[in-house]
């Protein structure tokens, strides 16, 4: 008997092929309608963080060099008022094997792989998590198939995808070049229900608990190196492993005075999932178009459970735009004598904004840089842009419009970072909890509870945007 | 150009129809087809850009599809170096190696 293979089919059977391919029996965790053990989840289906440190360091992952940029610090001093100014230190992640801090996660998505017997792996990503897993996968004698989306329906190459999709094909992967659109996901569950390989997956504990090293490498070099905790850590958000990886891992250092910061490219206006919209933005990831929505639901991943959960974790969000991270990474390379890629310098960007608002006594820490190269470069994505029409000058940052132009800095205090109201960020969270109910009007207090952790809501707060989305408390178990 | 038995090409597909994409699709996405590209191994004894050709993909798998390019090369490059970023170090340099009031370099 064959299986149908049309769009809605597939889709019908994508909890089965997840199950399958993921390993993890994510229905074992629920303890509510909305509500599920998420540490019970990362203790049961991670792997604790000795065995992460020593997968990683047998991978040849992390361990990676903590600099300081003092130029830039001295730039920032420049500009600011007198006794601002942070120290500002970068963790070199392009030391990496595949050259990004996603290695951590795929060294640990592909160990498990190999340890449960899969025979290959399969990830969705048009990031540097391809050529991460790709090259892990390489290691470690597996194959690997690496679903992208690269072009619009005119052909054209999104530079940067392009590249890694190089990157992958040189670590020896199959990569099926997909033009715009969701659907990835639908050839994404063809190819895993084919080959019966693992599902590695941005969104799964073992990937996050790939990433806590990092946030225990930071704090424990952050005091080797000044004798004090970082004050903040700034990450570029996404899909939101970064961060939650990271402050996980500075809460097991023992660093819970450190702040933890998000910063993501704004691109708000243009439309993820268009295909006119694609080739208008000069950034693949960091940005508003994944950093909004997996913030207010972070289950809207390819796994039913993402493990990557940062308004747990988030003291403060902020945006910067596109020109001003060509702006800073140019800085970077001419100031610290540090080429590297312009997506991870989105925090960079950001730190340099909040550093002249903090003492010069205090430290705040990039959490990551990624390699950069050709098409993966702010000169590849300028032109670029303007060969899809968009207009590239110098000006006043925070005029930019995304998808129409890109305005570099005329001078550095010019680079602001654009705090986001985290508050209005939980609303919608619990509004699309209240979604998620259906027809359901009453959550159990396990739930309420969970909404309380998840969104880093007070009680109180909780039980009234509940209510205002027409969703009650049912004190008791119901009758009847 | 001719391709042989065993040579490195490109397969292109359509995944899904225009009108048959998903229904959360914007207008503009909606009207064009899913797309894909992959390469591999050329299975045929031979066959020419336009040709439908079965590979033998890195992974193992096989994938039939149109045959548009043969030994496909890396051609992304890293462009010319923009006006609005060239200058930008030595303004930097600038500020850092000036002295006086904070505010006025900002």
């Amino acid at each position: 008997m064959s299986r149908a293979d049309d769009y809605s089919s597939v889709m019908a059977r994508r909890t089965e092929i997840m199950r399958c391919s993921v390993g993890i029996d994510y229905g074992s965790f629920s303890t509510g309608k909305l509500a599920f053990d998420y540490e019970r989840m990362m203790a049961e289906t991670g792997y604790p963080l000795d065995e992460v440190k020593r997968i990683q360091r047998e991978s040849n992952v992390g361990e990676t060099p903590l600099i300081e940029l003092k130029n830039l610090t001295a730039l920032v001093r420049k500009i600011s008022e007198p006794g601002r100014g942070a120290r500002i230190f970068v963790k070199d992640e392009a030391n990496n094997p595949a050259r990004s801090f996603k290695d951590r996660r795929a060294s640990l998505s592909v160990h498990n792989a190999l340890m449960k017997g899969y025979p290959g792996v399969v990830a969705a990503t048009s990031g540097n998590y391809g050529a991460a897993v790709a090259s892990q996968a390489a290691r470690k004698n597996l194959s690997s198939i690496i679903v992208q989306e690269v072009f619009d329906s005119r052909g054209f190459e999104q530079p940067e995808i392009a590249e890694k999709g190089r990157a992958c094909e040189a670590y020896g992967s199959e990569v099926l070049q997909l033009s715009v659109g969701p659907e990835l996901f639908y050839v994404f569950l063809l190819v895993l229900e084919e080959t019966g390989f693992f599902n590695a997956s941005l969104y799964t504990p073992f990937s996050i608990a790939g990433i806590e090293t990092l946030g225990t490498e930071i704090v424990e070099q952050t005091r080797e190196l000044t004798g004090r905790d970082p004050d903040a850590i700034i990450s570029t958000h996404a899909g939101g492993g970064i961060t939650t990886g990271t402050a996980r891992g500075v809460l097991k250092a023992g660093s819970p005075g450190t702040r933890i910061i998000g910063a993501s490219v704004n691109l708000q206006g243009l439309h993820m999932a268009s295909d006119r919209d694609f080739n208008r933005k000069s950034f693949t990831t960091g940005h508003t178009g994944f950093g909004f929505p997996f913030a207010v639901w972070p289950d809207r991943s390819d796994v039913p459970r993402n493990a990557a959960r940062v308004l747990r974790y988030l003291d403060r969000y902020v945006t910067v735009s596109q020109g001003s991270v060509f702006y800073i990474t140019e800085a970077l390379a001419q100031l610290e004598g540090l080429e590297r890629g312009p997506a991870g310098n989105t925090s960079l960007t950001a730190a340099f904004s909040l550093a002249r608002t903090m003492g010069e006594d205090e430290v705040v820490v990039v959490n990551e840089t990624e390699y950069t190269g050709a098409g993966k470069h702010p000169y590849a994505q300028i032109a670029f842009a303007r060969k899809m029409g968009v207009e590239v000058f110098r000006g006043d940052p925070s005029t930019e419009k995304p998808g129409e132009n890109i305005v570099i800095p005329m001078k550095p205090g010019q680079v602001a970072a654009s705090e986001v109201d985290l508050d209005r960020l939980r609303e919608s969270y619990v509004k699309n909890a209240c979604k998620i109910l259906g027809e359901e009007r009453e959550i159990t207090p396990a739930d309420l509870d969970f909404i309380c952790d998840d969104a880093r809501l007070d009680r109180g707060r909780a039980l009234e945007l509940l209510t205002e989305n027409g969703v009650g408390l049912s004190l008791g178990r119901k009758e009847g | 150009m001719k391709a042989k038995k065993g040579d490195w090409v490109q397969v292109y597909r359509v995944v899904l129809e225009a009108g048959e994409r998903a229904p959360q699709v914007p207008e503009d996405t909606a009207k064009v087809p899913l797309e894909m590209k992959v390469k591999g191994s050329l299975l045929e004894d031979s066959a020419v850009p336009g040709d439908e050709v079965t590979v033998e993909t890195a992974a193992g798998r096989t994938i039939t599809g149109k045959l548009v390019a043969v030994e496909p090369p890396y051609d992304v490059s890293f462009g010319p170096p923009p006006p609005e970023l060239r200058t930008v170090g030595r303004e930097l340099r600038k500020i850092l190696a000036g002295g006086g009031c904070r505010h006025e370099q900002g």
